[in-house]
């Protein structure tokens, strides 16, 4: 009987507990939510922008046409796009809007403002900056049936241009407002987004409250979100721990994480991920003696990346070593193929020795640079003095030049660096974005080599119109087969994810990009 | 007294004048271009012709000494131009942030003087004891401790003790006080504590100075009571080269407080003026450069106009 009435309790308790949680699972509405933004940005338009900082900003006001499930990533569902069809020949794509959209200032949402927008991304008109001009490059009309259908008519097949259509960064801009001020994006805001643009404190913070006519019906959960830039990382750890912000959602250094778990103990919700951004080692091919193969060769033969990701990752969010797609994801290139490679050889004694004869043959055996870099303590500065140290065990004499990031990127834009380190910064694993930068500069602007290279560019093009996997990922490796005997550029390291929230904060989804889920439409505190 | 004020008044124009040429002709020179900065500085590709457009249109096209002259005629109407970077009115841009950092160098001024006036005046007058020796070390310490690193010692010792940090977010005084005053009297006190170290020990040894002097002595013949002594006679001539280092500082506060504005979040002019530097932002570099060379030129002429009112050999010297 006793046995019986215990089994009974235990039950009961059971069946509490899991209504507990399953209550404790159920999103609140209402609240503020502070989250610290580590760089401000440098205006509000995603579309020219290739910084986090403009994505933290500006997302939840805006909405995109499709989006990453990131529970199922990297699926695709829909945002502004009700449904869609893809034709088997993949030369057309069919939009249907959600009906009754409005922007923030209560203009509908038709079909022309998904054209205006896209048609300002694929070609620019003078005075705007699109840095996603070369990803719709493909694109050769765009159609508007009715208002809430959308044709996006291919010259090319790009196998993975469904992803692209869900990329944080192409948010929707009202057709009216670009008719007005093709530029006016970069100053004032106009989504359709969960959230209203309240204020940009310039130094302080943005705000946004509350879309009560959002289309996605009960969401968001928050009355209002202020994003505060904390531009020193002690005062983003210190906010964080006093509770006045909840969270940073682009990712903190092992060091910083165990600092948070030591103060806060069980407050603190630590989750990781690799992360889809590396570094990488860039030679300007334009500039003496960077335009010898085998001085760049011989440069990237030095760097003992299996050994840095030992000591880098206790220090920097730098970790995997990996080719020109994401390690571990389905199309990256395995260990035992990339170390067959030039730069990834696991016996650096012997890759050195080979490095310091290339070098003697180029005529350069007593070779010195200037390496430009970022001045950011995280993860930039360790991977220059790493660089530095490796490049000086073959007699390579560094300067080692860090740099604020507006000038960092302008110099490297503008070709006057030697050698640099830049990144890849993408918000998915497809090959069609990761091997994009490599390509010829006069295809991709963002190639800082300045390298041009019609074989890449071909291998490239062939493994955009390939649809079997198989074949895909062969030409995949390839390319990396052929980009990294030429030395133009090579992935240094790749980053982990490190995502410090606190447990009150709910319905925030880790990714292995940080460039994803920043809208906050679906984010609620449990008070 | 007028006409000595008139001579100093007018000894400011050449003076802001200088800094007016040095500013804008130094800045030409620094490697470095504002447009390209802009256009490209977040990765964006830009055509050469599309920055050379952005240039035409900014007016940095123009020769030099037009560009000059076009800024000057700005400056003597107080108009600073806009902001290279955001095309706001640099008079905007800046108004926010001087707001606050005005705001910590007069709280840091004030818990300054009143602390160090009392801590240098006990220092002086109880020289070589136990309460000069304490003083001597307190001061010592806020030398030798930098503003910022005080205040990261500030902000653990709320965390680790009360669990509370001062809000991250500025709230002027106007709005909502004591928000305001929770949040600024941290960095206040972090600076504050330096400051009252330098002006404590210039009031100390200037006291020592002024105490063996034969007035003091005379003063002291004649009966009047010691509190008098020290209060009309011996305090009222120590302070002045307290007043000049008072002054000093408190400008010194308002460009000076960059790296107490990192530690503390705060949205400061220092910050603006960091990352001013880093945009190759002229307008916004050379209207804050204009600003703090003002508030020097005039604290300084208000330390003269003071020396003046405190010894009057000056302003008939």
């Amino acid at each position: 009987m006793i046995r019986k009435l215990g089994l009974w309790v235990a039950a009961l308790a059971a069946f509490a507990f899991a209504g507990h949680a399953a209550n404790a699972q159920t999103p609140k509405q209402g609240g503020t939510l502070n989250f610290a933004i580590s760089a401000e940005t440098p205006h509000y338009d995603p579309h020219g922008s290739d910084t986090y900082a403009t994505l933290h900003f500006s997302a939840p006001f805006y909405s995109t046409l499709l989006r990453f499930n990131l529970d199922k990533f990297p699926e695709v569902e829909g945002d502004l796009a009700q449904s869609w069809e893809v034709a088997p020949d993949l030369m057309t794509f069919t939009f249907k809007l959600q009906p009754n959209v409005k922007f923030h200032d209560g203009t509908p949402l038709t079909s022309a403002d998904v054209k205006a927008t896209y048609d300002r991304m694929r070609s620019p008109p003078q005075g705007v900056v699109s840095t996603r001009k070369a990803t719709f490059g493909d694109i050769g009309s765009i159609e508007t049936p009715d208002p809430l259908t959308v044709v996006f008519k291919m010259k090319n097949v790009n196998a993975a241009m469904l992803e692209h259509f869900a990329s944080p960064w192409n948010v929707i801009y009202s057709a009216k407002d670009l008719a007005a001020d093709p530029a006016a994006p970069r100053t004032k805001i106009n989504g359709t987004g969960p959230f209203i643009f309240v204020e940009h404190v310039k130094g302080s913070h943005v705000a946004g409250k509350k879309n009560p006519d959002y289309f996605k019906k009960g969401l968001p959960y928050l009355d209002g979100f202020r994003g505060i830039f904390t531009l020193q990382a002690a005062a983003m750890l210190n906010a964080v721990q006093g509770g006045q912000v909840m969270g940073e959602f682009r990712g903190i250094s092992p060091a910083e994480r165990d600092r948070l778990v030591s103060a806060m103990g069980d407050k603190i919700r630590i989750e990781e991920s690799s992360w889809t951004l590396n570094l990488l080692v860039v030679f300007n091919t334009e500039k003496k003696p960077f335009d010898d193969v085998r001085v760049r060769k011989a440069l990237l033969m030095a760097i003992d990346r299996w050994g840095g990701s030992q000591g880098l990752s206790r220090i920097s969010t730098l970790r995997s070593v990996g080719g020109v797609i994401r390690p571990g994801s389905p199309m990256a290139t395995p260990e035992a193929e990339l170390v067959k490679l030039p730069g990834f050889s696991k016996d650096i004694k012997k890759s050195r020795e080979e490095a310091k004869k290339l070098l003697a043959e180029a005529g350069v055996p007593n070779l010195k640079l200037q390496l430009w870099n970022r001045n950011l303590a995280m993860p930039y500065t360790p991977a220059g003095i790493f660089l530095v140290d490796q490049w000086r065990q073959i007699g390579v004499d560094v300067e080692h030049v860090q740099s604020d990031t507006g000038k960092y990127l302008a110099t490297m834009s503008s070709g006057q660096f030697d050698v640099a380190i830049d990144f890849s910064n993408l918000f998915m694993d497809d090959s069609s974005l990761g091997l994009a930068k490599y390509l010829s500069v006069t295809r991709a602007p963002e190639n800082r080599s300045r390298s041009k290279d019609a074989e890449l560019d071909k291998i490239y093009d062939d493994h955009m119109r390939e649809r079997d996997p198989a074949k895909r990922k062969a030409l995949i490796q390839a390319f990396e087969k052929r980009l990294f005997e030429q030395g133009y550029q090579q992935p240094l390291l790749w980053w982990h994810r490190i995502v410090p929230t606190h447990k009150t904060l709910m319905g925030w989804k880790m990714s292995p990009s940080h460039n994803l889920g920043a809208d906050l439409a679906t984010v609620w505190l449990q008070q | 007294m007028l006409r000595y004020t008139i001579n100093r008044v007018l000894l400011t124009i050449p003076t802001l004048l200088g800094v007016a040429v040095l500013v804008f002709f130094m800045l030409r020179v620094v490697p470095g271009d504002v447009v390209e900065i802009k256009l490209r500085g977040d990765g964006g590709s830009v055509s050469q012709e599309t920055i050379d457009a952005e240039r035409k249109r900014m007016g940095l096209d123009k020769p030099l000494a037009t560009q000059f002259a076009d800024w000057m005629v700005g400056v003597a109407t107080l108009n600073f131009g806009n902001s290279m970077w955001t095309e706001r009115p640099v008079t905007e841009e800046i108004r926010t942030r001087f707001e606050l950092s005005f705001q910590v160098a007069i709280m840091a001024t004030i818990i300054a003087v009143l602390i160090a006036i009392p801590l240098g005046t006990l220092a002086a007058l109880y020289r070589d004891t136990w309460i000069d020796y304490v003083v001597r070390i307190v001061t010592i310490g806020g030398l030798s401790i930098p503003s910022f690193w005080f205040g990261m010692l500030i902000m653990l010792a709320l965390l680790s003790f009360f669990n509370w940090l001062p809000p991250i977010t500025f709230t002027p005084i106007y709005v909502d006080p004591v928000a305001n005053l929770t949040q600024l009297i941290w960095p206040a006190l972090a600076v504050g504590y330096r400051y009252c170290a330098v002006v404590a020990r210039m009031i100390r040894s200037s006291l020592l100075e002024v105490l063996n002097e034969d007035y003091i002595r005379t003063a002291r013949a004649k009966g009047v009571y010691e509190k008098l002594v020290i209060s009309r006679h011996a305090l009222r001539n120590a302070l002045l080269p307290a007043i000049t280092v008072i002054g000093l500082e408190f400008t010194f506060l308002i460009g000076g407080l960059v790296v107490t504005e990192q530690v503390f979040n705060l949205n400061g002019i220092g910050q603006l003026f960091v990352q001013s530097i880093s945009r190759n932002d002229f307008t916004l570099i050379q209207g804050m450069v204009m600003l703090i060379a003002a508030f020097y030129v005039f604290v300084n002429l208000a330390i003269d106009l003071l020396y003046a009112v405190f010894d009057p050999r000056i302003r008939y010297g």
